[in-house]
């Protein structure tokens, strides 16, 4: 008797869980379709690769891609060598101390704030204080420091999961610290990092309120000639005409929002493709 | 002679080290800049508004109201909806993932969910604007769709991939002896889960919901585009089916308006500092439970 | 000497990249070449650029000009930008603007700032607008006083019973308060035009950031009540007719009843700039002033400055 209560329990529970998961997992496919379904009518070759007409109302949308594009790359110019370098000495040199427990406590809040707080400090010390004016420099500024905690704690773990034995057979073949650090165990980790730069890459090119005030322009239909241009960003552009531009048709909306998302999903492909792969491949 | 071979790569050696030293330690250095810099153009605003004034239930800056609490109010009740979806379904889904979907079903589901995560948050604003508030009017009957409600439901939405992707990744590190163990003493799968498996994963999983809770008080787009955007003092929680303002769109909203240097700026940064204050005490909270969790473990195991 | 899964990996991911790459170099190739059917000035010298930002109001207007501006001077850059009349005339203020649109004028305070930071704002009339209170199409109210859209916003009516309309509650519409039109709205209209009124908006209006919030509302809530420029009125709302006074004459705005005076709620609209322009900002703002481009504020339905 009571083994058939807990088996109902059981079948219970499980369909309890399974009908979350797909009720979670619905809306994001629905989401999905919404937009590819609205949004691909104005997918051509004019909207990919021309500048904003008519009010932003026809045309297409190239400096809002490759505004995006520079500051994905001004971010990765930034915050992957010193997330990389960070990480290396969390996972390699850092002793268990006070120091370095402080460390993880910073790393920790860096992912916290919110990103409109960093648009905030990014305002005032980039742009005003340092005088760069809104322009890819501040902004990718801004965005690399968001992203840094993200590519820190993803390397840091790929750099731990490398067996101990890989560092001691180094070594103990003659081998300094870093040259183990720079043949081996880097190599080794090389896609864990990867995955993490490109996930925390892929944040950095789909938020807005860091952009909002360092280098987004509502509309300059010239592309970037350098670091210190402001420039058009797609998640900003989206808000923009899903926004303040009236009688602007539902099909540029959504096609804006494809590319965005195309964008930001084909980095998610790469990530999640190296990831699988390192996973199967692994040596140990 | 040995001496000599080793100066070299000795040196370079050194600066690399020292440089990696500094990388590390530069996440101390911008932690330390950015609430050092918020103190310097928010601590004016205590000078500039008397504080009673900043605990009134105002909030019109154009007429120097400056009355905080709406806008705390806002973002606490927003929060708290956004947890109370995020955690049930983000736990729920990650225990579906790890302990009961076959293998194939789980590689395709756990790329899926990660795309609602990649997924901007202007795009969901733009949808809920377009989508989800005319659909909420209609269904609850109220004046209008923008309200607490919408954005709480949109934010949980944010959170969840977080809260299924390092939930499942804590689930997945529990060893498989201690499930075989628990099913091997006669408990059900469904005991195995909740009794063993979620219970060794608990500090991966309360990180897992803190990081959603932290992902959801930072949003700001979203909450822009459907909340409405009033700042109305939440008294209960009746006032989920209203509007709301919070901290975050007040901050995106006004801030390209303010003069450098004016009341209205430094209130601007004190509420960031606010931000900042409440998402290192979640931070530090979490951290003290998992610390503990951690070393409950490991008293156990050992 | 690496891995041998780690070959793999280093070729497939060199492979992707390379593609994505690639394809980055082709579309920006391609838009160079594109480039005399864009305002790009690869082909002519560049004389420089002009920054223009603030009302979100005037911002598609702005837009409007920009581009034809650059399609007859193509050596001159033009970017535009919102953010609301605040925005704008903070940006002059902190001086990281050439002109800045407001569609209210500049207060007191900000003027004391601008010379206390050594710039020197100049006024410039550009435009008319009519602020237009809209409704939802199915809405039956189709007249209102002043005093009765005063008292809706400050919150003292707030079903549409007690106005000839349905039982329904009001939700009343607003743009963000750094926008000029929120300002004039408060000062005009709530206020009636009375310095001494300290009427507020009711708190539980909805401040949306933008126009097109507004008008998405709206259009498919029979509750709401909105304003906005008469540029952003569509076929999808509807539009009150407003009376100055009870029992005085319902006046719906359009160009005529604006330069008539008619039409209680109408603005002027403005660009400030650092002193007397001079040069190519002294140009831009001839032109706008010119008959070409005053077609072009009537062609966006606002109402071009008397000639």
């Amino acid at each position: 008797m009571k083994a058939d209560i807990r088996q109902f329990k059981q079948r219970l529970g499980f369909s309890l869980l399974t009908a979350m998961a797909i009720l979670t997992v619905i809306p994001i496919v629905a989401v999905v379709i919404y937009i590819l379904v609205l949004g691909i009518p104005a997918i051509n070759l004019e909207f990919i690769t021309g500048f904003p007409r008519e009010g932003m109302r026809a045309g297409g949308i190239l400096p809002a891609i490759v505004g995006t594009f520079y500051l994905t790359l001004g971010t990765t110019v930034f915050a992957v060598p010193l997330g990389i370098s960070a990480a290396i000495y969390l996972s390699e040199y850092a002793p268990n101390n006070r120091a370095t427990q402080l460390i993880r406590i910073a790393i920790i809040n860096l992912a916290g704030i919110p990103s409109v707080v960093y648009g905030l400090f990014g305002l005032g010390l980039f742009v005003l204080f340092l005088n760069f004016g809104t322009s890819i420099l501040a902004g990718s500024l801004t965005l690399s420091i968001m992203t840094l905690p993200v590519i820190i704690s993803t390397a840091e773990e790929a750099l731990r999961a490398v067996p101990q034995a890989f560092r001691t057979v180094s070594i103990s073949v003659g081998a300094t610290k870093w040259q183990t650090i720079r043949k081996i165990v880097l190599p080794q980790a090389l896609p864990g990092i990867l995955t993490g730069v490109i996930l925390g890459l892929e944040r950095a090119a789909g938020e807005t309120a860091p952009i909002l005030f360092t280098v987004a322009a509502f509309f300059l239909p010239r592309l970037p000639n350098s670091p210190l241009d402001a420039t058009m960003a797609l998640p900003y552009h989206l808000y923009v005409i899903s926004t303040q531009v009236p009688g602007m048709p539902i099909k540029i909306q959504y096609g804006t929002a494809l590319v965005l998302l195309i964008f930001v999903l084909s980095m998610n492909l790469v990530a999640a493709t190296i990831r699988s792969r390192a996973r199967a491949r692994r040596q140990w | 002679m040995k001496v000599q071979a080793r100066k070299q790569p000795f040196l370079k050696e050194f600066t690399i080290t020292t440089l990696i030293k500094i990388a590390g330690y530069s996440a101390i250095l911008f932690v330390v800049m950015i609430f050092l810099f918020l103190l310097l153009e928010g601590l004016p605003a205590l000078r500039q508004v008397a504080l009673d004034s900043l605990l009134s239930d105002r909030w019109y800056p154009v007429e120097d109201h400056f009355g905080i609490l709406p806008l705390l109010g806002g973002s606490l009740l927003i929060t708290l909806g956004a947890t109370l979806i995020a955690v049930p379904f983000g736990i729920g889904t990650a225990v579906f993932l790890s302990e009961i979907a076959p293998r194939w079903l789980r590689e395709i589901l756990k790329p899926l969910v990660e795309v609602l995560g990649g997924l901007p948050s202007v795009v969901l604003g733009f949808l809920g604007m377009l989508v989800l508030s005319p659909y909420l009017r209609v269904l609850l009957d109220l004046p209008t769709g923008l309200s607490a409600l919408a954005g709480a439901v949109l934010l949980g939405g944010i959170a969840i991939p977080t809260v299924v992707s390092v939930a499942e990744d804590a689930l997945d590190a529990v060893p498989k002896s201690y499930r075989d163990a628990s099913l091997a003493m006669g408990a059900t799968e469904w005991q195995t889960i909740w009794r063993v498996t979620l219970p060794a994963a608990s500090s991966g999983v309360l990180t897992a919901i803190m990081l959603g809770v932290g992902r959801a008080i930072g949003e700001t787009m979203t909450v822009m585009m459907v909340t409405g955007n009033a700042p109305v003092l939440p008294r209960g929680l009746r006032d989920f089916l209203s509007p709301a303002r919070t901290m975050t769109a007040t901050i995106a909203a006004e801030m390209g308006e303010v003069a450098n240097g004016s009341t209205h700026y430094h209130v601007l940064f004190l509420i960031g500092i606010l931000l900042f204050l409440i998402s290192l005490v979640v931070n530090v909270i979490a951290s003290a439970v998992v610390f503990r969790q951690k070393k409950r473990q490991d008293r156990i195991l050992s | 000497m690496l891995p041998e899964p780690f070959h793999h990996i280093i070729f497939v991911m060199k492979t992707r990249w390379l593609a994505i790459i690639l394809l980055f170099c082709m579309l920006i190739a391609q838009s160079s070449c594109a480039g005399h059917a864009s305002p790009s000035a690869e082909k002519s010298t560049h004389l420089g650029t002009i920054e223009n930002k603030g009302s979100d109001t005037i911002v598609n207007l702005a837009l409007a000009w920009a581009e034809e501006y650059q399609t007859i001077h193509p050596e001159v850059h033009l970017s535009v930008t919102g953010g609301g009349s605040g925005t704008g005339i903070a940006a002059l203020i902190n001086g990281t603007v050439d002109i800045a649109n407001a569609s209210r004028q500049i207060k007191e305070e900000e003027r004391e700032s601008a010379l206390a930071n050594g710039t020197e704002p100049v006024e410039f009339i550009i435009a008319r607008d009519a602020i237009a209170v809209i409704v939802h199409l199915d809405n039956p109210v189709d007249y209102l006083t002043l005093e009765q859209i005063s008292d809706i916003y400050s919150g003292k009516i707030s079903n549409w019973l007690e106005v000839g309309g349905e039982d329904r509650p009001i939700v009343r519409l607003s743009r963000e308060t750094n926008s000029g039109t929120h300002v004039y709205f408060l000062e005009e209209v709530i206020r009636l035009g009375e310095k001494e009124n300290t009427t507020l908006f009711s708190r539980d209006t909805l401040l949306l950031p933008s126009s097109e919030g507004i008008s998405a509302e709206i259009r498919q809530n029979p509750n709401a009540i909105g304003y906005d420029g008469l540029g952003y009125v569509t076929e999808e709302m509807k539009v009150i007719g407003v009376a100055t006074a009870p029992g005085g004459d319902y006046i719906f705005p359009s160009q005529a009843t604006v330069n008539s005076g008619e039409y209680p709620i109408a603005r002027d609209l403005y660009m400030y700039t650092n002193g007397q322009p001079e040069g190519m900002i002294a140009d831009y703002l001839a032109w706008i002033l010119s008959p070409d481009a005053q077609s072009i504020v009537t062609e966006l339905g606002f109402v071009p400055i008397k000639q």
